[in-house]
């Protein structure tokens, strides 16, 4: 049974993954065929977002939708929330307009833990700072569980602004859990070598890393990190950890490529290889919206479950 | 009035540990002997509890003037009391910052008047404590300052900084730096380390704080100023401490409670009563902090003091105030984790949290005739647990809430007077 808040991926159990994963392949049947349930009936979800997003928010979305849920969501401007004065104050209001789930995105690590602290309602984190992304980790998951056999032995390498990415993090933690190798690949000023501490491999060389790997995933270089000095150029960046078709080979002949999007292509990845057979970006966006499904049906369950504690 | 304080185990700071009774009047200790009778005193029971010296903490942030949401020399000085100190010098980040004569006086004058525990005011050491321009310390030595400190507010610039230990060096005004290079800090909000990589929040290195350690020391040996690092939080900070000690420089550092006795794990879980200068680090870094305690490297252990409003508390742990509000069980913990532990005598214990302060803010110290009766009775074998709602400080931000301690303040006399008693009744007392 999954928690009352659906906060990271470190702190769910190998079990929880596995249950929300299998409800996730359910959920898809509904979006490839009548695309309307009433599985979440006269329940309301909101999308509260402190960070500009078109496609987790629409993810979310739809994912409400196909299930016949109350949807609204709110957009803060972030002036008004810079100092986050206002956060708790702003979820406590939408939680009065009887949200049963709340999904946040915010650009601090923590904020959604906070909010859980304060709140009855459900709290998805949509991505809080550079902590975690749990959902785009289940879809990533998803996908990869869709093109191979087992998690066990699997060998996946998490490439660019490591420290910087919420999105590694909580693939990380997921593939732990479910028994892969995972191997991360960055310039050191983006992969401190403390990750290894957490039962990873770090690589400084994309070569070795895409050796032999089973999945490449590839990440979003925000391109103002050039500007604090963490790396020299897009230029050198791509040339020495971008994913081209050449580096592909490196991996196992039925490697699949992944990204959370949006790509800047030719910096992380070259278009060629984006575009190639590797590639499962797409497939990628479907599994998001079955997973949001998933966790959105667990979390109501539980709370119709627990009705009496609230 | 004559108080006798009757029965108690004295530790006077002097090296005597033993039994004895303290005759107290006119706000001075008169006699100090095996038994003391006298028909018309005031007796404090302290049979089977320690008599110690009040402590004095020589980091104190009481936020007035300017703050008072946060803590106000009335009840920041009540929460002193109320942990056994009888002498806090307080942190000159104030609005306006105590960078002249005219805020000195107003504190003095608002501590007179409000005050539980006496109060010494830190002055700055740039105008404004903008690190741009020296401060009036001579005047300020003149309205009662004995140390000078930007606080938070690293001096940057070394070349500024030397001219500052020249200068103030004149006047024999001890140099308080909060050791941090604000380029390898950062956006820094915890320790950098393991927990910081786990959790994504910005990391401070323990180099930004042995960088400018290193500088400060440098410029000390130069100038002969004397230098006292606060807060000490790393274990190669001890490393180059002990060093400059064993090569002559003038310095002398402290340690807070809270960065001897927790470390970085328990900010895994966004608690923002975690986030402080310096961050908790590990269990290496505690561990050399106690070592640094034992073989003297580290002279003083102080609270750091850092009330806050629980709004100032209650948001992303990125924007949270930096502080812990300490100085009420700063000796339970201490006892608790220190001492109960067999890490350090009590003995100790009150050289850290009285005696040394004391000396480096020029103030008298120890139980001794004639001396003022600044006296903390405490008893080691009471426990309670730390509830922050009955905390008299303003500021609730502590992660010890919810701990069970060990070592209770019985009794905290200033000038003679029984200031504080843990009944929860209290005698108002100017001092």
């Amino acid at each position: 049974m999954i928690k009352k808040d659906v906060l990271g991926i470190r702190d769910m159990s190998k079990e929880d993954l596995i249950e929300i994963l299998n409800t996730a392949k359910e959920m898809k049947k509904i979006i490839e065929g009548e695309k309307i349930s009433d599985i979440l009936k006269g329940k309301t979800i909101i999308t509260i977002f402190f960070e500009p997003s078109t496609r987790t928010r629409l993810s979310f979305e739809m994912a409400a939708k196909y299930l016949g849920a109350h949807f609204g969501n709110i957009e803060t401007k972030t002036s008004s929330v810079i100092k986050g004065e206002s956060l708790i104050d702003t979820v406590r209001t939408v939680e009065r307009m009887k949200a049963d789930v709340i999904i946040t995105r915010h650009n601090m690590s923590g904020a959604p833990h906070l909010m859980a602290k304060y709140l009855n309602a459900s709290i998805i984190n949509a991505g809080d700072g550079l902590n975690e992304h749990p959902t785009q980790a289940l879809l990533d998951l998803m996908t990869i569980g869709e093109k191979k056999e087992s998690f066990k032995g699997l060998k996946v390498v998490i490439i660019g602004d490591i420290v910087h990415s919420r999105v590694a993090r909580s693939n990380m933690w997921g593939l732990l859990k479910l028994g892969a190798e995972v191997r991360l690949a960055g310039p050191a000023t983006l992969l401190p070598k403390t990750f290894e501490k957490l039962g990873v491999k770090v690589y400084y060389d994309i070569n070795k890393a895409i050796n032999g790997v089973d999945v490449v995933m590839g990440l979003r270089i925000q391109l103002e990190r050039q500007k604090s000095g963490l790396f020299p150029s897009k230029d050198e960046f791509a040339r020495y950890f971008g994913i081209t078709s050449e580096r592909m080979r490196l991996a196992k002949k039925d490697a699949i490529l992944m990204h959370p999007g949006p790509i800047n292509r030719n910096v992380e990845i070259l278009s060629e290889a984006a575009n190639s057979g590797y590639s499962v970006i797409e497939e990628q966006v479907t599994n998001g919206v079955a997973v949001r499904m998933a966790l959105l049906k667990l979390l109501c369950e539980r709370r119709r479950n627990n009705e009496n504690n609230y | 009035m004559k108080t006798i304080i009757k029965g108690g185990t004295v530790i006077n700071g002097y090296g005597a540990n033993e039994k004895a009774d303290i005759l107290v009047d006119n706000g001075k200790v008169e006699a100090i002997e095996k038994t003391i009778e006298s028909n018309d005193a005031l007796i404090i029971d302290a049979n089977g509890k320690y008599v110690l010296p009040g402590f004095v903490d020589m980091h104190t942030h009481l936020r007035q003037p300017g703050f008072e949401e946060k803590e106000t020399i009335k009840t920041g000085t009540h929460a002193a009391v109320a942990g056994g100190y009888t002498t806090v010098a307080c942190m000159p980040n104030t609005n306006p910052v105590i960078d002249n004569e005219v805020v000195v006086e107003y504190i003095k004058s608002i501590a007179k008047r409000d005050g539980y525990s006496k109060v010494i005011p830190i002055g700055s050491m740039t105008k404004g404590m903008m690190g741009e321009e020296i401060s009036e310390m001579a005047k300020l030595k003149d309205a009662g300052i004995v140390a000078l400190s930007d606080d938070g507010h690293p001096i940057m610039n070394a070349g500024l900084m030397k001219r500052i230990m020249i200068y103030g060096s004149m006047y024999d005004l001890l140099m308080i730096t909060h050791c941090e290079d604000k380029m390898l800090s950062g956006e820094g909000v915890m320790n950098n380390g393991l927990i910081s990589t786990m959790i994504g929040l910005r990391g401070i290195p323990h180099e930004a704080e042995e960088v400018m350690i290193a500088r400060n020391i440098i410029l000390a040996k130069s100038t002969g100023a004397r230098l006292h690092i606060a807060h000490v939080s790393t274990k190669d900070s001890v490393e180059l401490i002990r060093r400059a000690k064993a090569d002559g420089v003038n310095v002398t550092a402290e340690v807070t409670p809270h960065n001897l006795c927790l470390t970085e794990d328990i900010v895994d879980g966004f608690d923002t009563n975690t986030k402080a200068y310096p961050p908790l680090r590990t269990k290496e870094d505690v561990d050399a902090l106690i070592d640094g305690l034992k073989d003297g490297t580290i002279d003083v252990i102080a609270t750091d003091h850092a009330p806050h409003t629980k709004d100032d508390k209650k948001v992303p742990y990125e924007i949270a105030a930096f502080g812990i509000s300490g100085i009420e069980i700063a000796f339970s913990v201490i006892y608790t984790y220190l001492v109960k532990n067999g890490l350090i005598t009590l003995e100790d214990l009150v050289s850290f949290m009285s005696i040394n302060p004391a000396k480096l803010l020029k103030t008298s110290y120890g139980i001794k005739v004639g001396n003022a009766a600044d006296i903390t009775v405490v008893d080691t074998n009471k426990e309670y647990t730390v509830n922050v709602d009955n905390f008299k400080s303003k500021g609730k931000n502590s992660p010890f809430n919810g701990k069970r301690l060990t070592g209770v303040v019985e009794y905290t006399l200033v000038d003679g007077k029984i200031i504080y008693k843990n009944n929860g009744k209290f005698e108002e007392c100017n001092v």
